[in-house]
């Protein structure tokens, strides 16, 4: 071991590390400098960029001697200091003025990779800022922002006046809400100083690393952990003999084991046989290797057609049903007199593909046992979508109580439905337990990948009908999704694809079929869009199919069929409010129609083309599920609010929007509102962050909250100012009536000497619903969107390329404006990944797509053009008129696309993610429809 | 488990022979790491190196060096990023600019080696394929004290398989003939958004015209992947020498490429008869860029960044 001296941000280290550590490990847990993020340790996602004298380079797989004697930069160090004053570099400023900071886990490696670029290029054209960017990954942007915020960067470094914020219009804004309020903290996620669970450590603390099945399919007949505890550093394996309580988990029904027990069976290549704390991370690797487990191998289910055949083995022995999870059924009209009176049917078979949501925060668990410093009961550390059911499940597999464990949320680097399952949540705690240590518990990216539920995927046949006029009459589908080895959310996921498969339009006639199948592949879950996404390419394009036949325009086709207020839809639900589909449309036509409008057209090797689709989708869980969030808001003696829920902020921007509930309904300045989230002991359930439900569920238990404790304050002061207390208002941190006022803390004294409590507790009950397939209301509310993509392909390689969206998104009110346009854009590009880039691939049950690098997601370089426009058609019972706004953009994108290509070229791509090679085939051989993907190129 | 123990910094190529040397094998080069690290991390490696050979401060293999005879000498751990920004390479090599130019994103490229590209052998390396039409040759220190020039494709035995042992053998240098007025190259290269970043077809193109600017004297492609190792595609070649400049040409070169050349399938990249068309797609844009540019003498990298 040789001395590594390295000069970080300025100052100098000499530091005795051993000489296999990389750069990224050094800055992160030797110096503390954990601003640096790890996103895939392959050189791939550019999240861990920092500069080595000068130069951007992704310190995941810098081996930090090779710095030896070299400056080195961090995010830590971007910002200027003088006096103890820190002065943000003005990249900084412009990502959090521009939006282009939501999670915050790409953060530092965008920020970096910016002022690299900004040091050698004052006035960096797009294209400059594309290739610099290339390969610095963000998951939740979109790109958009990012892009105007280093042009304004730069013009503020050259002198030159910042670029305005392309903040997107709004009606009736108020005093806080439909204002773009900044996320509390959020300069911490460009300084370096935010905070995910990685980043925490506790003295003593022990490394974990999990065993993982080596067959997707197969008995477990022996495990020997023994090699493996006799390592000097290991201080537990753990097999499924020692869990505590039941070994089970799941998030709707409880199939899935903590851990594989000998004489049970593995599903997939993704479960967990046995768990390892040791001193080190390396340690605990090394000792997985020595577990020696006996498999007998079985027949693995691999497709869910496949595995509905009476050959097929069971994946879940003894669950009555065999491998359907669930067969879920809508039935509307007649659908035999709905095609007996159609003119035209057509009928097509789509697919789309497993998909991942590569949220670029790994996850990680940290459990600290009871009794361990301040910790008086078990606590897991962790970034979760549902602290709630974490802790519900932590418990049962423990054996503990629910008050016994304390979820402790902290800052989640993305999530998109995928944090919403347990990944190491139960693992720490019994590692934690077993030896009296704090436990961490990180997956790798490519344990990650193995690991968590992906998007199913789903094969649809859909037959539609419609008159001669262009009456829609008649949809026909069936689907089937591939749930994977365990439930998670698969029978709500495809019960939304399934309800869903009409479109947002108006039929008489509906069967929808969906078989949602076990299968020895990775499991499947929540992704944005919640199998909405998947119905939609095949509804969509279906719908221009039939316009086509009929010789409709397919927007005048959508407009004459749209759903709107007074429509009933295919579950029986009528709408009777807040249904902006059409106003979407129109928006988006009108865009599309300015200046000279062809559907397509050509241009030396390349054929453009314009393409259309809508989509709907609901807000909240429906469908019967009693749907609650409870929220405290407390004001104090300083004139501060706190409001309280565990809900979760994933980047989504939620910490704004509640506080801007607060804020309103209490007249103080939103700087006045802390928001804690996400502690089982100190906030109140605010239930899952899933379906979009977030801004109305716990924006209106926030709101009503605030205005019982703004009743109580009104009644105090009152009688005080001797006025009725509707009197009273609330504003600018004032108690107003006439010429009369009182400071809002003063309010709270008065209330506090009077024995009063200004601590209110809401428990807020959605609207009521309906199960399926009993009529009436299954939501309470729905989104509505209309997307045009414009496409360009070329000629000579199949080669596809966005060149620009329109989009108009009708989400009911914009709470937080600039907010809403990062939930677009992001959607937007995640589900142009879904279209164009992304694919899990999976061979009998083995992914293929085990790294990063086999995996793409869409980088700055794919990012198109995009206009957005809100649509603001107010529900009646969301907080200030709002509906959902998180998985909408995510849905009509793949199909405008498919859409676009078709009226570029004349081929139909049925099959998802489009193939550059069998589009040229088509092209070269005259044909109209590709049916296979690029996961079948051979 | 540590991927490796130790890490030496060795500051000539006999330093660096000599630490290989001692570990008898268990030992291995790192210049940018960009495939040795990920190699390491996700192939199974049951025991970790014994130590890694950082070759980034060995002199000799950092240059770009115009020699008198007009031919350049470039360090086998020159970074992408260096090769990108030299105006010599630009003017008077332009393909492999080019090349360099799409490798991954900057920060790979601002480590990753041209040398480090080769040394892994695989047969469609976006580098490879630009030295393979500079009739580029290669020097190499064997671990048994021999150092020798070697022929481009002598580093190759098959797909991945590297003819050096990487545990005892150095890549040093290249060196290949600078274009002199009249010749010029082009490359481009044809890749898909999904999967790995691996160029479903290149193709580098060298041309020399006649001194008249009318005619072929001499040409060399390279397209790749068509075969384990990269080779050149001599019947394109044959069927451009002496040829006049023009489209009946070009069409007898795509001709050729058709007859002789037969890429195969690879899952998840392409199919065999997308890669046989791509060629011509290829060919149809690189040779007459190349053959502007030597008619004119102007040469400007095309594509930098944007792979
Ligand atoms: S590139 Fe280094 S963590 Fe992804
Ligand atoms: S903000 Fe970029 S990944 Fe979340």
């Amino acid at each position: 071991m040789s001395e590594l001296k390295l000069t970080v941000n300025g100052v100098e280290h000499h530091l005795d590390v051993p000489e296999s550590r990389t750069l990224a490990f050094v800055l992160r847990y030797d110096l503390g400098l954990t601003g640096t993020k790890i996103g895939c340790s392959e050189a791939e996602c550019g999240i861990c960029t920092v500069h080595v004298n000068g130069t951007p380079v992704n310190s995941c797989i810098f081996p930090a001697f090779k710095a030896n004697g070299a400056q080195v930069k961090t995010v830590e160090g971007l910002a200027a200091r003088d006096n103890g004053h820190e002065h943000l570099h003005p990249l900084q400023e412009a990502f959090i003025e521009h939006g282009a900071v939501q999670c915050g886990f790409c953060t530092p490696g965008l920020l970096m990779t910016a002022a690299a670029l900004l040091d050698e290029n004052s006035s960096p054209s797009e294209t400059d800022i594309k290739i610099a960017l290339k390969d610095t990954y963000c998951r939740c942007t979109g790109y958009t922002s990012v892009l105007r915020a280093i042009q304004s960067a730069a013009a503020v470094r050259r002198g030159d006046p910042k670029l305005p914020v392309a903040e997107p219009h709004v009606s009736e804004p108020m005093r806080s809400i439909s204002q773009s309020e900044k996320v509390q903290d959020i300069e911490d996620r460009v300084t370096g100083r935010a905070k995910y669970t990685d980043d925490y450590t506790f003295a003593g603390m022990l490394f974990a690393r999990t065993l993982r099945a080596r067959y997707p399919h197969a008995r477990v007949l022996r495990i020997d952990t023994s090699r493996a505890k006799a390592l000097p550093g290991v201080h537990a394996v753990l097999t499924a003999a020692d869990v505590p309580g039941e070994n089970i988990h799941g998030l709707v029904h409880l199939d899935w084991p903590v851990l594989c027990a000998v004489g049970d069976k593995v599903r997939y290549m993704g479960d967990a046989v046995a768990i390892i704390a040791a001193d080190s991370e390396d340690l605990a690797a090394e000792a997985l290797k020595l577990i020696e487990v006996d498999y007998a191998p079985l027949t693995v289910v691999d497709d869910p057609v496949f595995a509905r055949s009476p050959e097929a083995p069971l994946v879940h022995e003894g669950r009555e049903g065999g491998n359907l999870l669930k067969h879920i059924k809508v039935r509307h009209g007649d659908i035999e007199r709905g095609f007996a009176e159609s003119d035209v049917i057509v009928e097509r078979t789509y697919r789309t593909p497993t998909t991942e949501h590569a949220f670029l925060e790994p996850e990680c668990a940290i459990g600290v046992p009871a009794g361990y410093g301040d910790h008086d009961k078990l606590t897991i550390y962790v970034g979760s979508q549902i602290p709630y059911q974490d802790r519900n499940q932590i418990a049962r597999a423990m054996a503990l109580s629910e008050e016994q464990v304390r979820v402790k949320g902290v800052l989640i680097g993305g999530g998109f439905g995928g944090k919403e399952d347990i990944a190491g949540q139960i693992h720490v705690a019994m590692l934690a337990t077993v030896t009296g240590r704090p436990v961490k518990m990180l997956y790798t990216r490519q344990e990650s990948l193995l690991f968590h539920p992906k998007r199913h995927a789903t094969l649809i046949r859909i037959k539609t009908g419609v008159k001669r006029d262009g009456t829609l009459m008649a949809v026909e589908a069936e689907l089937y999704g591939d749930g994977g080895a365990y439930a998670s959310l698969s029978d709500k996921v495809m019960t939304r694809a399934t309800t869903h498969a009409t479109g947002p339009y108006n039929v008489a006639h509906a069967k929808i079929d969906c078989y949602a199948m076990y299968t020895n592949n990775p499991p499947s879950g929540a992704f944005r869009g919640f199998g909405v996404t998947q119905s939609a390419f095949a509804v969509e394009q279906n719908m221009d199919l039939v316009a086509e036949a009929l010789g409709i325009d397919p927007i005048a086709f959508r407009l004459k069929n749209a759903q709107k207020v007074g429509v009933t839809t295919a579950t029986g639900q009528l709408l009777r409010e807040s249904v902006g589909l059409i106003e979407t449309i129109e928006k988006v036509s009108a865009d599309m129609h300015a200046g000279h409008f062809r559907w397509g057209w050509r241009e030396g090797d390349m054929a453009y083309g314009w393409g259309i689709a809508c989509a709907y989708k609901n807000t909240g869980l429906g469908g019967g599920a009693p749907d609650r969030a409870d929220a405290q808001v407390e004001a104090f003696a300083d004139g501060s609010v706190e409001v309280r829920t565990s809900s979760a902020d994933m980047g989504q921007g939620l910490l704004a929007v509640l506080a801007q509930c607060a804020a309103e309904e209490l007249g103080v300045p939103y700087k006045h509102v802390r928001v804690l989230l996400s502690d089982t002991d100190k906030t109140p359930n605010g239930g899952p962050t899933t379906a979009s439900r977030q801004t109305y569920m716990s924006g209106n238990a926030v709101r009503l909250a605030a205005i019982n404790l703004r009743d109580t304050l009104s009644r105090v002061v009152a009688e005080e100012f001797d006025c009725p207390p509707e009197r009273l208002i609330f504003e600018e941190g004032l108690v107003r009536n006439n010429g009369t006022s009182m400071p809002f803390a003063d309010a709270v004294k008065l209330a506090h000497a009077q024995g009063l409590s200004t601590n209110i507790l809401h428990e807020y009950w959605g609207p009521k619903t309906q199960p399926l397939g009993t009529g009436g209301d299954m939501h309470f509310a729905f989104s509505y969107a209309t997307q045009a993509a414009l496409v360009g392909v070329h000629l000579h390689t199949g080669e596809v390329r966005v060149e620009k969206i329109i989009s108009a998104t009708d989400i009911g009110r914009a709470i937080n404006p600039l907010l809403v346009q990062g939930q677009i854009e992001g959607g937007i590009i995640m589900a142009l990944g879904n279209c164009l880039t992304e694919s899990f691939i999976v061979e009998q049950g083995v992914p293929w797509s085990t790294l990063l690098a086999r995996y793409k997601m869409p980088s700055i370089k794919h990012t198109p053009h995009i206009t957005s426009y809100l649509v603001e058609h107010r529900t009646a019972d969301g907080p200030y008129g709002a509906k959902g706004v998180g998985e909408i953009p995510s849905i009509n994108t793949s199909p405008a696309i498919c859409n676009a290509i078709y009226n570029a070229v004349g081929v139909r791509i049925f099959s998802l993610p489009v193939d550059q090679d069998a589009l040229l085939r088509a092209l070269r051989e005259g044909e109209h429809e590709v049916h296979t993907a690029w996961h079948d190129v051979h | 488990m540590p991927l490796w123990k130790s890490y030496h910094i060795p500051r000539t190529v006999d330093e660096a022979l000599a630490t290989l040397a001692q570990y008898g094998g268990a030992a291995r080069i790192v210049a940018g790491g960009t495939d040795l690290m990920v190699d390491l991390q996700y192939t199974d490696h049951v025991q970790p190196l014994e130590a890694l050979v950082d070759v980034t401060r060995v002199q000799e293999m950092l240059d770009i060096h115009q020699e008198a005879d007009d031919s350049c000498r470039l360090g086998a751990a020159v970074t992408h990023a260096t090769i990108v920004k030299s105006t010599l390479l630009e003017a008077r090599a332009t393909c492999l600019v080019e090349s360099c130019g799409v490798v991954g994103g900057p920060q790979v490229r601002n480590v990753g080696t041209l040398g480090g590209n080769v040394a892994h052998a695989l047969p469609a390396g976006d580098g490879t394929t630009s030295l393979m039409a500079l009739d580029a040759q290669a020097l190499v220190a064997w671990g048994g004290g021999l150092h020798e020039w070697l022929p481009l494709p002598a580093l190759f035995r098959g797909p991945g398989v590297s003819a050096l042992d990487h545990g005892k053998d150095l890549l040093v240098a290249f060196r290949f003939t600078l274009c002199a007025p009249g010749e010029a190259t082009a490359f481009k290269r044809i890749m898909r958004p999904q999967g790995v970043a691996l160029p479903i077809l290149g193709c580098a193109v060298w041309v020399k015209l006649n001194a008249a600017r009318t005619h072929y004297d001499d040409v060399r492609v390279c397209v790749s992947p068509v075969a384990p190792k990269p080779v050149r595609a001599v019947e394109v070649e044959a069927a451009l020498r002496g040829q006049p400049v023009g489209q009946q040409t070009l069409e007898n070169a795509v001709a050729a490429a058709h007859r002789t050349l037969h890429p195969r399938a690879s899952a998840y990249r392409a199919t065999a008869e997308y890669r046989q068309h791509m060629i011509e797609t290829l060919l149809r844009q690189t040779l007459p860029l190349a053959t502007e540019r030597a008619k004119t003498g102007e040469a400007r990298a095309e594509g930098v960044g944007l792979g």
